[in-house]
């Protein structure tokens, strides 16, 4: 299994411009980037949404690269997005997965067949040109360069090491650095749009 | 009896009013209602149509449209706004997404008993969330699609338009 901010730190050197919706993986993201104004780290607005908005932003953005770092129970909420994904077949949509095979900010409960689904199969399925799994850091290191010189959209599975929470939600500290709203100002100033 | 076409409201006039206001990208899941006009829609290069498996998906891909700086639309039928109540929570109503939804309003009527359950709990859902609705049912409501469009810029949130089901002309 990997440490997702160890995952992050090598995606990282490989980043170039791409926009960043760091989803999970967003309390690492935040002390990792050098480029907020391009990260889109809005925690999690509606569980099972995060795939569904890069796509989005993927498709509103189609010369940016847009790079989501999803979570399987996330994903598990809507399985069908990737069919929609596939469908549309953004070139610059790279969907990266973090399968920790649980519901880690309730305490760590399992998700379903926890550890038998295959994401990067399914993803295949759903008609993903390309897709790939890793389950050690020195493979998906040596790799990152290929996967993201790829015309997307591109899934890939990572079998992460679980950060359980298990605090009630209004007791916990919030990694985020900037409000909702300030995200998406933030980005769209980057990006030049004027709203 | 064939109604006269003036008392339809048809599937040209909704397309016209999306372009109109400058639509990019329209999220949808077909229902009964909509056929004619998802074949204007995809013959209609300046709209990129977007299928999703699932009412819910419709509205965290609109907002990710928004944010990327397009002018997303949603095109769904009541019962599937009713299955997106969580969606509809976060990614609009929370990120402050303008957009407008176009729903259809099955077992809508004004002409009697309403025995359907998806029309009877519509606006009371709409009601519940806070969401401003406009009814058309024909052609000459179709202004009250840009009026939406408006408030929804103007609010920076989402606005609908339940569509009559009874009196439109998408299925002829």
């Amino acid at each position: 299994m990997l440490q997702t901010a160890e995952i992050l730190k090598i995606f990282q050197q490989h980043r170039g411009d791409a926009i960043v919706f760091p989803g999970r993986g967003g309390r690492h993201w935040t002390k990792i980037t050098t480029q907020p104004n391009l990260d889109v780290p809005l925690g999690d607005p509606a569980m099972g949404g995060c795939a569904s908005f890069a796509m989005g932003l993927a498709l509103a953005q189609p010369h940016k690269k847009v790079v989501v770092f999803d979570s399987e129970g996330d994903l598990l909420m809507s399985l069908g997005i990737l069919a929609t994904i596939a469908e549309q077949q953004p070139k610059n949509f790279y969907h990266f997965l973090l399968d920790n095979e649980c519901y880690a900010t309730t305490g760590g409960q399992p998700v379903p067949n926890a550890k038998n689904v295959s994401y990067d199969v399914i993803a295949r399925g759903a008609g993903y040109p390309h897709a790939f799994a890793y389950d050690n850091l020195e493979s998906f290191a040596a790799d990152i360069q290929s996967i993201l010189s790829r015309p997307g959209p591109v899934f890939v599975a990572m079998k992460v090491v679980p950060e359980i929470e298990n605090m009630p939600i209004g007791q916990r500290k919030s990694w985020r650095t900037r409000s909702r709203e300030e995200v998406l100002k933030g980005l769209q100033k980057e990006l030049g749009i004027m709203i | 009896m064939t109604q006269p076409d003036e008392a339809l409201l048809s599937p040209e006039t909704v397309l016209k009013e999306m372009k109109k206001n400058g639509v990019t990208h329209v999220l949808w899941l077909p229902d009964s209602e909509t056929n004619w006009l998802y074949q204007l829609m995809k013959a209609e290069p300046s709209l990129t149509l977007i299928v999703v498996p699932r009412e819910g998906l419709a509205f965290p891909a609109a907002a990710g449209i928004w944010a990327g700086g397009k002018t997303p639309a949603i095109l769904i039928q009541n019962t599937g706004l009713m299955e997106s109540g969580d969606s509809l929570r976060g990614w609009v109503l929370g990120l402050s997404i303008p957009v407008v939804l176009l729903v259809g309003y099955r077992g809508w009527t004004r002409h009697g008993v309403t025995t359907d359950t998806a029309a009877t709990f519509t606006e009371r859902f709409l009601n519940a969330f806070g969401i401003n609705y406009y009814l058309v049912e024909n052609n000459a409501d179709a202004p009250r699609i840009s009026v939406a469009f408006e408030e929804a810029r103007k609010t920076k949130r989402p606005v609908a338009v339940l569509v009559g089901d009874e009196f439109h002309g998408f299925n002829r």
